[in-house]
């Protein structure tokens, strides 16, 4: 899955965390998470990812990961051509590291405890523009900060700055944290949840001004979601891509209208089942999973890692790992049933009932 | 006098709480902080009943008055009237004593509060709590790790091995499920919840909703369910309650609320709802602040969000309009809001529905 200028590129990346702690570690057996299991995946100028899955899928780790905050334990990430890890490392790269860490900046889930609570907003503003702008005046970045927080519609900019952050909303601190993060000019936001935190009825709101200011600011964004609904949401405006996480891998990818409107992975099946929506009829209320509850991350099943959850597994599910079948439009699945030939077909069913 | 009050019960119905006036007050030093006012409406034994609102409109308060469990300094005020199976004596429940409050709690109504985390003894196995709570009630232990049992396997657990844990060796949806049967467990007649599902992911928030369906018809429950996600409610219940600014603003069966919203507000938080079908261009947020539960709007508290709102508005306060089947909604112009706020996701359903 390659997109033309990307920006950034991952490699077959995998992060793995492995339990080394306390005395268990000499009796038992070390535990490893694979938190992110191979994963490729390219990032174009003004591109929208979204990631979805369920807690512990490893959305956040590959988020951290593609933004360079989280060194993986193999494969690599490269920011226009340069790896980012032999950047850190190397002494005379072509992209200094500095330069990598500006240019990817995260917005986390709770705005509240990113921000400084003893620091008003101005000098919560200034001090990344002080860092990064040396040259600018202190007249010259407090007109940028002013102009910002006007555009993202916190006026008067000359009030708010003055204020702490106990003084605002969770919607207008969101808005603050947005704007430190795009006073730096950044060539990709990773938005970890940044949205969940903010009462149903402002998100669409925020999810509207960030795809302003990435028109504006030209940014791409990595955004990070459990809802499907937003994440359809800010991925249809956009015209970007979802990303479906299941156990440290991405199991269904494409263009939002295709994995929404025609997901070929039962895992997005029943991700979509759980999005209910307001207008539709009477649906099937049975569960499209055979279990409720997600395996131990430490000890995956084998084969497809879905097939115990899965109400469409077969015999041939339990042994052989799918890999991704992509179809012509870049819409990609790692099910057996997205290839009409494949031998699943002629396989028992294991399912019970 | 059943004739003369539009607030009366429907005489049709077997009502197990009936609320009138209910009134939760805190003094601040800001000055009262009225969070619960004035609310009226009844619940039907056997339904599922969805409170919804955005965060800070009353629906916790209200539901935590049901069993007289506003926290000191909270003042509650009004009737809140409990009617017992099989046409027993009802039960004034703001008039109870600490001990009949303790019997009526979880025997008569059980609560499932949001944070499983917190409901749990973190040093008690969860097989400890269920017996726990079957002693302080009295009740026979060993039949009733029984229905544990039964109750902790309709949940999709292994009634064993929850059992045997300590809450931190489950996850958050397990938690949830343990806590949802130990609610169960005293074998109520209603069981209040108050956003049980918001912590967890949408899976198993969807999964639970689904198997609550399943619980309430096995063992006969009355269900109040609490929670800002609007969509999942409307799987659930059977009826709505939409709260805004600590009053209750429209009250309907399901279909009613969904089809014809007839609150300039329920429409509004219609159309901010995400949903996958919805045009992404006809989808909008409620401007404007919410309200201080400190000041008192006059007239009708959702006038200054409200675009349709007029002089009229701000002399009275729209009483409850009957708009039929038990749907009631306040505000003055409930004929005209359909035409003013149209709600693009409906229209695409029903086009949608047309053209298959």
């Amino acid at each position: 899955m390659s997109v033309d200028n990307s920006i950034l590129s991952v490699d077959d990346v995998s992060v793995h965390f492995t339990d080394s702690s306390g005395f268990l570690g000499l009796f038992g057996e070390r535990q490893t998470v694979r938190a992110v299991d191979g994963i490729s995946l390219d990032i174009g100028e003004n591109d929208v990812v979204t990631l979805i899955g369920e807690s512990g899928c490893g959305k956040s780790t590959l988020g951290k990961t593609i933004i360079g905050a989280q060194e993986p334990t193999h494969g690599s990430i490269t920011y226009r051509g340069q790896d980012i890890w032999e950047a850190k490392n190397s002494r005379d790269p072509d992209i200094p590291f500095s330069e990598i860490r500006r240019s990817l900046q995260i917005i986390h889930q709770d705005p509240g405890s990113a921000l400084n609570p003893n620091q008003r907003i101005l000098t919560s503003l200034m001090l990344p523009l002080k860092k990064w702008n040396p040259n600018l005046g202190e007249e010259e970045r407090r007109k940028r900060i002013y102009a910002l927080l006007e555009r993202v519609g916190l006026t008067p900019a000359e009030d708010f700055v003055e204020r702490f952050p106990h003084q605002l909303s969770g919607g207008e601190k969101q808005r603050v944290v947005l704007v430190r993060s795009l006073l730096l000019n950044p060539d990709v936001i990773l938005a970890d949840e940044a949205i969940s935190a903010l009462d149903v009825s402002l998100r669409v709101e925020m999810m509207d001004l960030m795809l302003e200011l990435q028109d504006l600011f030209n940014t791409s964004y990595v955004f990070i979601s459990h809802d499907l609904s937003n994440a359809r949401y800010i991925a249809e405006k956009s015209g970007g891509r979802i990303a479906v996480m299941y156990l440290g891998r991405i199991v269904e990818v494409g263009p939002i209208e295709q994995v929404i409107g025609d997901p070929q992975h039962p895992y997005t099946q029943a991700l979509k089942w759980a999005t209910p929506n307001l207008y539709e009829g009477d649906e099937d209320d049975d569960l499209p999973i055979r279990k409720i509850d997600i395996p131990d991350p430490t000890n995956r099943p084998s084969g497809c890692h879905f097939h115990p959850r899965c109400p469409k597994a077969r015999e041939v599910c339990k042994t052989n790992d799918p890999g991704a079948f992509e179809d012509e439009n870049g819409h990609a699945a790692r099910c057996f049933r997205a290839d009409d030939t494949h031998e699943y077909w002629d396989s028992p069913s294991i399912v019970d009932d | 006098m059943r004739t003369s009050n539009q607030n009366d019960s429907d005489p049709d119905q077997d009502v197990v709480f009936e609320v009138r006036d209910l009134e939760v007050t805190f003094g601040t030093n800001r000055g009262e902080s009225r969070v619960v006012r004035n609310v009226d409406f009844d619940i039907y034994r056997n339904e599922t009943l969805g409170m919804v609102g955005e965060s800070g409109s009353g629906k916790s308060m209200t539901s935590s008055a049901l069993m007289n469990a506003v926290v000191s300094p909270g003042e509650t005020s009004g009737e809140v009237t409990y009617y017992p199976p099989d046409g027993g004596e009802p039960i004034s429940v703001l008039d109870l004593d600490e001990e009949e409050l303790r019997k009526f709690r979880w025997g008569e109504v059980a609560m499932v509060f949001q944070g499983a985390m917190s409901s749990f003894n973190p040093v008690k196995k969860v097989r400890g709590h269920f017996r726990e709570t079957l002693e302080d009630h009295n009740r026979d232990v060993e039949a009733g790790l029984e229905r544990a049992h039964q109750i902790l396997g309709d949940l999709y657990l292994d009634p064993d091995r929850v059992l045997d844990s300590y809450p931190y060796e489950l996850s958050g949806g397990m938690k949830q499920r343990a806590l949802v049967a130990l609610a169960l467990i005293l074998e109520p007649e209603v069981l209040v919840m108050d956003e049980p599902t918001a912590a967890l992911d949408l899976l198993m928030q969807r999964s639970i909703v689904s198997l609550l369906k399943e619980l309430k018809e096995e063992y006969d429950l009355t269900i109040i369910f609490i929670t800002h996600d609007l969509p999942l409610l409307t799987k659930l219940a059977d009826r709505l309650v939409v709260m805004y600014a600590f009053d209750i603003v429209e009250i309907g069966s399901t279909e009613e609320i969904l089809y014809d919203a007839a609150h300039p507000y329920t429409r509004s938080l219609l159309n901010a709802t995400p949903d996958l079908n919805a045009p992404i261009e006809e989808m909008q947020s409620i401007s404007g602040a919410k309200p201080d539960p400190v000041t008192n709007i006059p007239g009708c508290s959702y006038r200054p969000r409200c675009p349709m709102a007029d002089e009229s508005c701000a002399e009275a306060e729209p009483p409850m309009a009957d708009r039929g089947s038990g749907h009631r909604t306040a505000c003055f112009y409930h004929d005209d809001v359909a035409d003013e706020i149209p709600i693009p996701a409906m229209e695409a359903a029903e086009e949608g529905g047309e053209s298959e």
